[in-house]
């Protein structure tokens, strides 16, 4: 149990640290710092000196998110076989049948996605 | 090092054809059903009942075997057999319900009945598992597709309800059990099921690592069963999912998530019993009473049969938390079995009610259903009467073997908590059968001559009903032979080099 505390009580205490810094920050700038009184202007969105138009909230084209999905799963099956691909030797056949079966069931989804269309550029 | 080989690896066709098959089904249902259109994706239906019907057949080529393959990671004995044989039944008549539902409700056929097979590919997997790790991987295979399932219909704010509700403490009580499986491991040295009861037993003094895993699993598949507390998610989620997935849900899912959380707390927790016991009096306790009280009030039909399958559940923990061998497992199995098939009669009618555009799902849409539709109402009745334990249906019989073997194992506080809520259940399910019978007033129910898959389902159901009812001896004795071999599994062979 000693050496479990031992091991861990310098992080236990960079934490309390850092902690205590960035707190103590936070605090001197309240206490010290100017006090600035909230203006309508001041808080406008900034349009390079045009007076802003139009809403914010605008729709973004769901492709965004379609790209950022596949390119998850693609990336997480490449890290799988990053490992594969370093004990091939011990893997012998076996291991290269099932990596293969691997990369069979994941290029359906790839076909899946093609025919859906989630590959169209906008 | 030797090369990896298929004896090495313990290699074995027979545990996983039947899942080869069913993939295989999911996958050719993914790919032709893009050149579909909606209308037509009852064709995608029958290709995965095709696929099913092919895990049928090689599933029964495990009877009898009573061993493990993959150095104990898949079981292959008749528990396994068992709930796999139920899960193929269920979700086969979950498709068949849904061949004209999700061609009406314009519902994108190659993603449903994808999912569909992917989430019995889950499920068949939890059935067979020999491994914490394995019951992990069919756990999540399951739950996510049935959590897109459950938001199918993109444009009711209540299926997205349903969706995210599920999804959202689905996932916090999915990282509940993952924690406890890695205390687990952490306790014992083993993610096997045979070698953490081995681990467990030669030890003398309780870890309390051990504890906490356990309560974290039990916290974990709590949810998925849908036991009080951890019910929350039940009425919502089953009253928006497009209703056939709702009779998948309490059906399927249910059943599943039975399998492996019997396979582990009697297979491997087994020597902690008087701890988990009493917890499981609790949650058997709450569930029941909680159900049945709330579904008193409730007008829509799915929310009512949500909170009795919630009830349903505590009944099935009564015979858990009975816990004294062979005749109360199998008891649970065979309760199991009935609830399977009551339920799938009566989501069945639900769904004949059920349009898609347009859900009649009140209580007071029943009214008058006995005088155009007397196969439909008599069918209800049938499964309603069988919830509440009428003889000589199956739900008497299922609730008389479980308060049986409870009271055999002396919680006799237990059972008359457990009968006392079957007496109040049935003012609500007798309450539909007067609303069918007795009052005037309902909506008017398309011909069932157009929809054959719905018409098999329910006498499907009916048939299961009355059959486990009338001549319950077999069933039974497939149920206690089914969970006796999960206890009694011969030791695996010595040399491993996995712990």
């Amino acid at each position: 149990m000693d050496t479990i505390v031992s091991a861990w009580f310098p992080i236990a205490v960079t934490i309390v640290v850092s902690a205590l810094i960035v707190g103590g920050m936070v605090t001197v700038n309240r206490l010290l710092g100017p006090r600035s009184a909230r203006n309508k202007v001041k808080g406008e969105a900034f349009e390079c000196g045009n007076p802003p138009s139009g809403s914010a909230w605008n729709r973004f084209s769901i492709r965004f998110y379609l790209t950022a999905l596949l390119f998850l799963i693609f990336d997480v099956e490449i890290v799988f076989l990053y490992p594969w691909a370093v004990e091939l030797r011990e893997l012998g056949m076996v291991g290269f049948v099932e990596a293969l079966i691997f990369i069979a069931v994941l290029v359906v989804g790839l076909v899946y996605a093609w025919q859906r269309g989630a590959l169209d550029f906008e | 090092m030797t090369p990896l080989n298929l004896t090495t690896i313990d290699f074995s066709w027979l545990a996983i054809l039947p899942l080869i098959a069913l993939s295989v089904g999911a996958i050719v249902v993914m790919l032709a059903g893009t050149r579909v259109d909606d209308e037509d994706s009852a064709a995608l239906g029958f290709i995965v009942l095709v696929a099913l019907l092919a895990a049928f057949l090689l599933t029964m080529f495990e009877l009898g075997q009573n061993t493990a393959a993959f150095r104990g990671s898949l079981a292959v004995d008749d528990y396994a057999v068992f709930f796999e044989v139920i899960i193929i039944i269920a979700t086969a008549l979950t498709v068949a319900m849904s061949l004209e539902y999700a061609a009406d409700a314009g519902l994108a056929g190659a993603e449903y009945y994808a999912l569909v097979a992917f989430a019995a590919l889950g499920m068949l997997l939890m059935a067979a598992a020999g491994d914490l790790i394995i019951i992990f991987l069919g756990l999540e295979t399951m739950s996510i597709a049935v959590y897109a399932l459950a938001g199918f219909i993109r444009r009711d704010a209540k299926s997205n309800e349903a969706a995210i509700k599920y999804f959202l403490l689905g996932a916090f009580s999915t990282g509940f059990l993952l924690y406890g499986i890695a205390l687990l491991y952490g306790a014992t040295g083993s993610v096997r099921l045979t070698a953490i009861h081995a681990s467990i037993a030669a030890r003398t003094a309780v870890n309390p690592l051990l504890l906490l895993g356990l309560g974290m699993l039990l916290i974990g598949f709590g949810f998925k069963v849908a036991a009080v507390p951890f019910h929350m998610w039940t009425p919502d989620a089953y009253e928006g999912a497009p209703t056939p997935i709702t009779a998948f849900m309490a059906v399927a899912v249910k059943l599943a998530a039975f399998a492996g959380f019997l396979r582990i707390f009697f297979t491997s927790l087994d020597p902690l019993a008087t701890e988990w016991s009493p917890v499981l009096w609790a949650l058997a306790v709450l569930s029941m009473t909680a159900g049945n009280v709330i579904a008193l009030v409730q007008s829509n039909i799915k929310r009512m049969l949500a909170y009795s399958a919630i009830a349903h559940a505590g009944y099935a923990l009564v015979g858990m938390a009975a816990a004294n061998g062979r005749e109360a497992g199998g008891a649970v199995l065979y309760y199991l079995l009935a609830y399977a098939f009551t339920s799938l009669g009566a989501f069945g009618v639900v769904v004949a009610l059920d349009r898609g555009a347009e859900s009649h799902a009140q209580i007071d849409d029943y009214r008058g259903l006995a005088r155009d539709h007397p196969g439909l109402a008599a069918a209800m009745a049938v499964c309603l009467l069988s919830l509440t334990g009428v003889p000589p249906l199956a739900g008497f019989v299922a609730k008389f073997y479980v308060f049986a073997a409870a009271l055999n194992a002396g919680f006799t506080g237990l059972v008359i908590i457990a009968v006392l809520n079957s007496v109040v259940s049935a003012y609500y399910y007798v309450g539909v059968i007067v609303a069918m019978y007795m009052r005037e007033g309902g909506v008017a129910v398309e011909s069932m001559s157009r929809r054959p898959g719905l018409l098999i389902s329910i006498a499907v159901g009916v048939a299961g009903v009355i059959a486990l009812g009338i001549y319950p001896q077999p069933y039974m004795g497939a149920a206690v032979n089914a969970f006796a071999s999960a206890l009694g599994r011969p030791a695996l062979h010595a040399v491993s080099m996995l712990p």
